[in-house]
Formats: C-alpha cells, sequence, structure tokens
C-alpha cells in the first residue's frame, strides 16, 4: 500500500479528494493496469495541473473521476471523495442517478478536439439549451436567453448570430469556447479540462487559458487541466502532478516543481522541452518507451525501464510517496537533489 | 552490411487460424462455404440419382430411406435435384456478382477519384438505373433480352451495379485526401496506380462484406427469376423453379417438394451473411495483430 | 535552388463562407501572391497558424496541387507548369519530397513498412531487384534509427515514434534535394520529439539537403532552421534570420505569437489579438489583412495595403508601422 500524499488535514479542505484509486481495462489482449493508486486532492477554487505524455493515464483518471469510463473499464480500489456543504460522498460508491445529478451541475468537464466533440449536426445554440434544460429549473421561455448570456460570458463576438450555427461553421477557438460555455453552464465547482488546447493555435491557446482563468476565478471554480504541455501547465496552474504509465510520480507547487524537480521522469521532462532559451543541445530526450501496461510481472516503480539512477530496491521494493518539501511528494527512491 | 535480416511476413494460415479460433461462428459459416463449394462442383457424382429420370411409379412419395427427401411430381428424387441444382444457383450468384463488382468498382473509383464530370455522369447512370424497382428491372430485362440462363446473370449484374458503385464511390471519396496518397503521389505514382495499388486495397475489406450479402441477394435474385418462370426452364433443376412447382403441391400435403430446396436456399444465403463479417476480418489488416 | 514568384491559388466557393458572409462569395485566397526564395543547404521555416495557408503553399511548391497563378522554379526547371499528373514521372520527382504531419494518416494502413520506405525506389528509382530494394530498407531503417525487424510490420503495430521515423525514411529514399517537412512532430510526444528533431538535424547534414521546415510551435523551428518566414491569411507578414525573429520581431503579428508562447518563467507580457481572423473569401487587397486585430492600425492601414520592406539586411516586414518591442 503506497502511502498517500493526500494528509488528513486536506481531506477535510479539499473539495475532491483521490485515494488509492485503481482501474483496469480488460481486453482482449490481456488486462491493462491503466491506473494504480492514485492519490491526490484538489481545493476549492484551485487549478491543478496533471501532466504526463500521452499513454501515462491522464485522460483515463478524468473520466474514472466522472465515472464515465469504457464499458470494458473497471475500478478495482480507491475511493474519491467528493465534499460538498460539509457532507462528503464517494462518488465511486453513488448511485448512477445521483451521480448523473452530479454531473454537469457541479462536476463539469471538457473534452480536447472541441469541433470533435460538439454534436455535429445540432445547432450550438440547441446544445447549450440542452445543458440547461436537463440541469437547471430555468422555464423554457428563459433558457435561449440564458444561452445567450452564457454565449456572451465566453467572450463570443456576436452570440445571436452564433447561437444559429453548426459547429463545422465555426473556428477551433470558438467550438473551443462553446465547450467551456456548455461545461460552465450549471456554474459547477469542479471543471476538468482534457486536453484544453490541443489543436488549437497558440494565440488561440492564450486566449482559451485565460478566459479559463477568468471564469475560474470569477466563480471561484476548481480547475484540473489535464495536458502535455508542460510549459502550459507552467503557466496557468497552481499545482501540479506528473504522470507516467499510470502511477503520480510527483506532485507539487508550480514554482517549486520546474525549479526543484525532483522526480528523475520530471526533470527529463523538462529538459526534452524546447524552450527560446535552449540549444539544440539542450535538448535531451528520454531514452526508452512506456512498459507493456498488459504485463503482469510489472516493476513497482514503472520509470525502472527508463531511468539511469535505478537499481535493486526499485526492482523490488513496493513504491512509497515521500513528502520533500511543503506540499511537495515524490515517489522514488532515489529523488533528485535540492 | 553483410547480413541482411529477412523480412518474415505472418502467413496467410497462421492468420487464418487466428480469426477461425477467435469467431466460432465465423467457423461455422466458412465450412458450410466450402460445403456448398464442393457440393457445387461434385453434386452431380454424389447424387444418388438421375435428376432428370422420371420415375412414375414412385411419384410425389414422402421422405424415406430410399429417397431423403422425397420424390416430386414426376418421381424425381428431391435430394439429387437440389444438389445438382447447388451447381447452377451458385455459378448464377458468383458470376453476376464478380461482373457488377467488377464494374461497379471501375465505375466507383473513377467517380470517386477524379470527381467532377466523371462523377456526375456515372452518378447519373446509376440514379436512372436505381429509379426502377430493381426486381422488375431484372425482370424486363430478361424478357426483352431472352429467356437463357445467360441473361439472368447480366440481369443480376445489371441491378447490383448500383450498390457497388455507389458504395465504393464513398468509400473513395472518403479517403482520396488522405495522407497516404499525396505521399504516392510524391513517391511518383500517377493517378491509375494510385486508384488501383493505394485506394482501392483499402476499400476491399469493407467491399467483401458487401460481396457476400450481394452473393446471398444475387441467389435469391436468380431464385426469385425462375420461380415466376423466366430464365431457368424445366426440367432444369434449380431451387427457385423446384419451390415454385412445389408450391402448388402444398395444399395437397406434399410438402416436402417445396420445403427442401426452400430450406437448402435459406441456408446458403444465411452461409453468405455471416461470410461477409468473417471475410472482412481475414482481409483487414487492422485485425491481424 | 528554389524560386517561388507571385504564387497565388484560389478555392472556388459556392456558397456561404467561412463566418456566414453573403452569398456573393467568389473564391477562397488561400495562398496570395507570395514569393520566397530557399536556397541549396538552407533551412528555412514557415510558421503561421491554421488557416493562414501554409497547408496549401507546401501543397503547391510540391505540386500536390495546381497554382492558380505564379510561377515556381526548383533547380532551374519552372515545375508550376508541370500539371500533378504530369510531375509524377517527371524527373524533379525525386528532388522534392515531403515529410507529413500526422504519421497515421500518411502511411497506407494495408503496406508493411517496408512496403512505404521502398516504394519511391520502386517508382522513381533504378532499384527493381528485390534483394537490392531489402539492403536499401535496411541503410535507410538504421538512419533514421528504425529497428530492422520492424520493417515488416503494418503502422497499426507500430508507435508514433517508428511510424514518423517510417515516414522520414520513405522522404529520403531517394536523396532529395529539397524536403519538406509539415510539422513532423506536433503529433508526438515531447520525449519522442527531442529525438525526431536530433534526427532531423543529423539528416540534413549528412545528406546535404535544405529543409522547409512549417511548424506552428516556435520554439522547435527556432532549433533547427537558419531564416524564418511569418504568414498570414495567404501572405507573409515578416522574412529574416532565427536571431532576428525571435529577438526584434517588427510585425504586430509575429510579436503577438512571440508572446503568446508558453514558457516555463513567469507569464510574459501577452500582446492580445482580439477577434476572429478576417475572412479569407474576396479579400480586399486594399487593406492591411491584420487590420480589425492589431492592435495598431488606422486609416493608412485601410487605405493600403503594406508590402515586404527591408527593415535591416535580411529582414523584411509588410507593415506600415513596423517597430520592435520596447
Amino acid at each position: 500500500m503506497i502511502s498517500s500524499p493526500t494528509t488528513a488535514t486536506s481531506v477535510q479542505t479539499s473539495l475532491l479528494s483521490v485515494r488509492g484509486l485503481s482501474v483496469e481495462f480488460r481486453t482482449r489482449t490481456g488486462i491493462v493496469q491503466a491506473l494504480e493508486n492514485i492519490s491526490f486532492h484538489i481545493n476549492k477554487g484551485e487549478t491543478l495541473g496533471i501532466v504526463g505524455e500521452s499513454g501515462s493515464g491522464k485522460s483515463v483518471l478524468a473520466l474514472a473521476i466522472l465515472g464515465i469510463l469504457d464499458q470494458a473499464g473497471y475500478v478495482t480500489g480507491g475511493e474519491i471523495l467528493w465534499s460538498q456543504d460539509t457532507a462528503t460522498c464517494d462518488l465511486l460508491k453513488l448511485p448512477e442517478k445521483r451521480l448523473r445529478q452530479l454531473r454537469g451541475q457541479e462536476l463539469s468537464m471538457i473534452f480536447q478536439n472541441p469541433r470533435v466533440a460538439l454534436n455535429s449536426i445540432r445547432k450550438v445554440g440547441k446544445q447549450l439549451v440542452d445543458v440547461l434544460r436537463c440541469h437547471s429549473n430555468l422555464p423554457r421561455s428563459r433558457l435561449k436567453a440564458r444561452a445567450l448570456e452564457l454565449l456572451a460570458s465566453v467572450r463570443i463576438p456576436d452570440p445571436q448570430q452564433r447561437y444559429d450555427a453548426y459547429p463545422y461553421e465555426l473556428s477551433g477557438g470558438l467550438c473551443q469556447r462553446i465547450m467551456i460555455a456548455l461545461g460552465l453552464a450549471c456554474s459547477p465547482q469542479l471543471l476538468i479540462a482534457d486536453e484544453p488546447t490541443t489543436g488549437l493555435d497558440v494565440t488561440t491557446q492564450a486566449t482559451v487559458m485565460n478566459l479559463l482563468k477568468e471564469l475560474a476565478t470569477e466563480q471561484q471554480m476548481a480547475t484540473v487541466v489535464i495536458t502535455h504541455d508542460l510549459a502550459l501547465a507552467s503557466e496557468y496552474c497552481d499545482r501540479i502532478i506528473v504522470m507516467h504509465a499510470g502511477h503520480v510520480v510527483e506532485s507539487a507547487p508550480t514554482h517549486l516543481l520546474f525549479s526543484q524537480p525532483r522526480h528523475p521522469y520530471t526533470a527529463k521532462l523538462i529538459a526534452a522541452t524546447p524552450e527560446p532559451h535552449k540549444g539544440f543541445e539542450d535538448l535531451v530526450p528520454i531514452l526508452g518507451s512506456l512498459p507493456d501496461l498488459r504485463r503482469e510481472d510489472l516493476p513497482p516503480c514503472r520509470f525502472v525501464g527508463r531511468c539511469d539512477r535505478a537499481d535493486e530496491t526499485c526492482q523490488q521494493e513496493e513504491l512509497v510517496y515521500r513528502q520533500v518539501g511543503g506540499e511537495h511528494w515524490v515517489g522514488c527512491w532515489y529523488p533528485l537533489e535540492e | 552490411m553483410t547480413l541482411i535480416q529477412p523480412i518474415k511476413r505472418p502467413s496467410s494460415l497462421a492468420q487464418a487460424r487466428y480469426i477461425v479460433s477467435e469467431n466460432r461462428v465465423t467457423f461455422g459459416s466458412f465450412l458450410l462455404f466450402f460445403a456448398l463449394v464442393l457440393l457445387a462442383i461434385f453434386g452431380q457424382a454424389i447424387a444418388p440419382y438421375d435428376p432428370m429420370a422420371s420415375n412414375a411409379a414412385v411419384a410425389l412419395s414422402p421422405p424415406s430411406l430410399a429417397h431423403w427427401f422425397g420424390t416430386d411430381d414426376l418421381g424425381r428424387d428431391v435430394l439429387s435435384r437440389v444438389l445438382v441444382a447447388t451447381r447452377l444457383d451458385l455459378g448464377i450468384a458468383v458470376i453476376a456478382v464478380v461482373l457488377s463488382f467488377g464494374l461497379g468498382s471501375i465505375l466507383g473509383t473513377c467517380a470517386g477519384y477524379f470527381g467532377g464530370w466523371c462523377d456526375r455522369i456515372i452518378s447519373r447512370i446509376i440514379d436512372t438505373l436505381m429509379a426502377f424497382p430493381l426486381f422488375i428491372l431484372a425482370m424486363g430485362l430478361v424478357a426483352a433480352l431472352g429467356n437463357t440462363v445467360e441473361n439472368i446473370i447480366y440481369a443480376t449484374a445489371v441491378i447490383n451495379l448500383p450498390l457497388y458503385t455507389r458504395v465504393v464511390r464513398a468509400e473513395i471519396l472518403v479517403r482520396r485526401d488522405a495522407g497516404y496518397v499525396e505521399a504516392a503521389r510524391l513517391a511518383g505514382n500517377g493517378h491509375l496506380r494510385i486508384m488501383a495499388a493505394h485506394l482501392f486495397p483499402n476499400v476491399l475489406p469493407v467491399m467483401m462484406v458487401h460481396i457476400s450479402l450481394n452473393m446471398g441477394w444475387a441467389i435469391l435474385n436468380a431464385a426469385g427469376l425462375s420461380f415466376i418462370g423466366l430464365g431457368v426452364r424445366p426440367p432444369t433443376p434449380e431451387w427457385g423453379i423446384m419451390v415454385a412447382e412445389g408450391a402448388t403441391y402444398i395444399i395437397s400435403g406434399e410438402w416436402w417438394l417445396a420445403i427442401f430446396p426452400g430450406a437448402v436456399l435459406m441456408l446458403a444465403v444465411f452461409c453468405f451473411n455471416l461470410l461477409g463479417d468473417g471475410l472482412r476480418d481475414l482481409v483487414d489488416p487492422r485485425m491481424r495483430t | 535552388m528554389l524560386q517561388v514568384t507571385g504564387l497565388t491559388k484560389h478555392f472556388p466557393v459556392a456558397s456561404a463562407g467561412w463566418f456566414s458572409r453573403g452569398r456573393q462569395s467568389q473564391a477562397l485566397y488561400a495562398v496570395d501572391g507570395l514569393s520566397l526564395t530557399i536556397r541549396p543547404g538552407e533551412s528555412v521555416g514557415l510558421v503561421g497558424e491554421s488557416g493562414c495557408g501554409k497547408s496549401t503553399l507546401i501543397r503547391l511548391i510540391s505540386r500536390l496541387l495546381e497554382p492558380t497563378d505564379g510561377s515556381i522554379v526548383f533547380n532551374g526547371a519552372d515545375i508550376g507548369q508541370i500539371s500533378v499528373g504530369k510531375f509524377a514521372h517527371s524527373a524533379e520527382r525525386a528532388r522534392l519530397q515531403m515529410v507529413f504531419q500526422d504519421p497515421s494518416d500518411s502511411l497506407n494502413p494495408r503496406f508493411t513498412a517496408f512496403d512505404t520506405i521502398t516504394e519511391p525506389i520502386r517508382r522513381l528509382g533504378t532499384q527493381q531487384d528485390r534483394s537490392r530494394l531489402r539492403q536499401r530498407a535496411t541503410e535507410l531503417a538504421q538512419q533514421v534509427g528504425l529497428p530492422p525487424e520492424l520493417l515488416s510490420r503494418f503502422p497499426h503495430q507500430l508507435s508514433g515514434g517508428q511510424k514518423a521515423r517510417v515516414g522520414i525514411a520513405r522522404a529520403i529514399a531517394l536523396n532529395p534535394t529539397l524536403l519538406i517537412l509539415d510539422e513532423p512532430t506536433s503529433a508526438l510526444d515531447v520525449s519522442v520529439q527531442a529525438v525526431i528533431l536530433h534526427l532531423l538535424a543529423d539528416l540534413r547534414e549528412q545528406l546535404n539537403m535544405s529543409y522547409l521546415f512549417v511548424s506552428h510551435d516556435l520554439n522547435v523551428v527556432r532549433l533547427l532552421c537558419d531564416r524564418i518566414l511569418v504568414m498570414y491569411l495567404g501572405k507573409l507578414v515578416e522574412t529574416g534570420p532565427v536571431d532576428d525573429i525571435f529577438n526584434r520581431p517588427q510585425h504586430p503579428y509575429t510579436q503577438a505569437l512571440i508572446s503568446a508562447i508558453p514558457a516555463f518563467e513567469a507569464n510574459p507580457h501577452r500582446i492580445p489579438l482580439t477577434g476572429e481572423p478576417r475572412s479569407p473569401i474576396n479579400p480586399s487587397p486594399h487593406i492591411c489583412r491584420l487590420y480589425g486585430r492589431c492592435p495598431k492600425g488606422d486609416e493608412h492601414c485601410q487605405q493600403v495595403a503594406p508590402t515586404l520592406q527591408p527593415v535591416s539586411d535580411y529582414h523584411q516586414v509588410a507593415c506600415h508601422y513596423p517597430a520592435p518591442l520596447s
């Protein structure tokens, strides 16, 4: 049992607390251990970044929290504690009906690739109205007006015209803003943004992220930003957790993570990211590749094959999360020096 | 560089074995298909009686040990007739489907790839064909061209043309702008090569399902035409004719004249329908892992 | 080596345009009177956002599309005049190759890696002998860092990085003089990206190729390119050596682009570009394309569209009020 980086006190103040979550996928070719013993928490109004490469399990994590995993996905352990108005419940144990009420209303998600995520044969305005009709108590006559308000709140120019548009008629940036409007329609407490900027231009990216940040502050909303773009996470998130092959390897406040990365993977990720001041020689690739998560003999630390600091302990001993600073936790036997 | 690693491809047999082990139903339909093919080839040889030999003495006798499927109104053994008919029915269906698949693929690929006038002309021709109720069209064609087996084949091929042309055209349209098509152009492939060697093989898996389903339909079509008296003439044994002739005897209680040919017909169509899915697994490389 | 002059491409648009404009729209000006040069051995970066026309531009240059107007001169031959169908068989085809953006989309799902890599050799090269082909394929695989055992695999059996390498091996199979790279690393993870970038840099030296490197990721472009072209709505707005563009950008669009790059330091000064891009359909030749979104902009910008003017030795800007950031 890995000791959790979520302390007792943080459970009391946190909005969402994930403890020891494990998810597996049962497929034809084997059981894929997508997530193992994931623990983290997020507080009200905070922006948390979940960073990892493809295959790290970050999207699976988001889907598991919302309870919309694929049919082949099974949660094999852990709990997801949701605190609202001093009452706490475990999302994994809630009946589907209750979960559906929560989804969209308190817990919301926006997906990557906005044009694909929106229903392409329904007008954009209608999709907004759908959500409002489902979750709010507004009378029918007020629904359209509220939808227009939402469109304006995400800074969409000319909302009247856009209301009747189909997704294919709008640019990527606009579609993503519509998605955000959809996600925020019922003023949720927590918004999970799964790769909100992938596929968007750099300038649009900046606009979208600024918008998210503003709205989050306005509505006192907690945000989880899932991304593979480290630099993006560093700019917009208060805290970051780094994932690798279904494990959380490091979690820390942003400035600490980048000034003092303690896990070898984090350091390598930072080193491999092109930056304005880096020359070509500074760009260091990460050797090796993700282990096959279907194997039954996975080592306790899944970074072992790619790590130059690994030794016997890493291959055999159960990984233990250790606190190396204020809110700084690392899952490594030989974390980097300060 | 002295030692070149030979490039191994997984053998087709190994692949087939994998697919088959995954899906019992497909395996069953494959077996049935082979049985039908064998029957088509060897039906004549294994039939216990001469399908044309009439024997008034045993006319209309129910199924028995001597005649497993009974005998018809002229005393001919129904089992033998059903077995021998396999070759004709399957033959008609296969040739018709091959013809319409061949022509339809060419038309559809050109229409989808070139677009513009080529597409417009071909699509309008196909639309015209589709404007007719297809079976009536087939009837009309056979009636106009003459009441022979050849003409059934042509008629069936013509009325199936729209299906292939449209499906191939749609599939080509989807893939026409794919990266690998552009890459193929960069590699020096002309239009014809791209259509034939790059685009069409990717369309093939989808077409396999259509071909198989269509085969079942073609058999029914041929049987249907013979049922109403067009195409195959008595005394040639053919499932459709046998059902037609046997239909009049059902009321008087001699059920075996119509039921047995009908059941075998149904079995054949059923087999092809299941086969479609299995074939698609085999042909699509994405399934090969 | 490559000289493009006044290149233009219009796409006829029948009904309402991108942003639901009226029905009188006629043509989408994807590339509008663009000129550029690439010298032998040079690595040129082309940056611009989606919708700026860079995909169209590279497809024009690599002869996958017919230009509406303008000339493309490659190695002395006016290849713009040769139709797409005929160019596939011409001698210059082998000299001009491309690496595509999405490795999954650019590999034929029914071809093994071996088939894909040897396709150009079989079509355009002289070697038809099976064993020589195998030899060459293995050489290429090693050159791009692809384990030769993987040559018999299909694309769906390869990882993203491996597919990217197959695409690169295919492109260099015939030793092209100009290699166009269409966002070759944008679909890859950061760790794989670094490897591929190193590979591309090495290959360029080994095979003495010129690169036309298209990307929206300015950090990447900065590493591999000597010169940068910034494109916006079908036109070049700024061109110059890498250092000049990054350290002293003078066009408002370039400045906005560079300030939008996320970085590990604290929030840099952001230059907002408000609103949506102008419609590329029947654009007025008198108005600057950036007008409306530009933080600057006045009467003059609405009356005369700016053209590329030199601001220093090799640095050109298309703006009436170019100015470095203070």
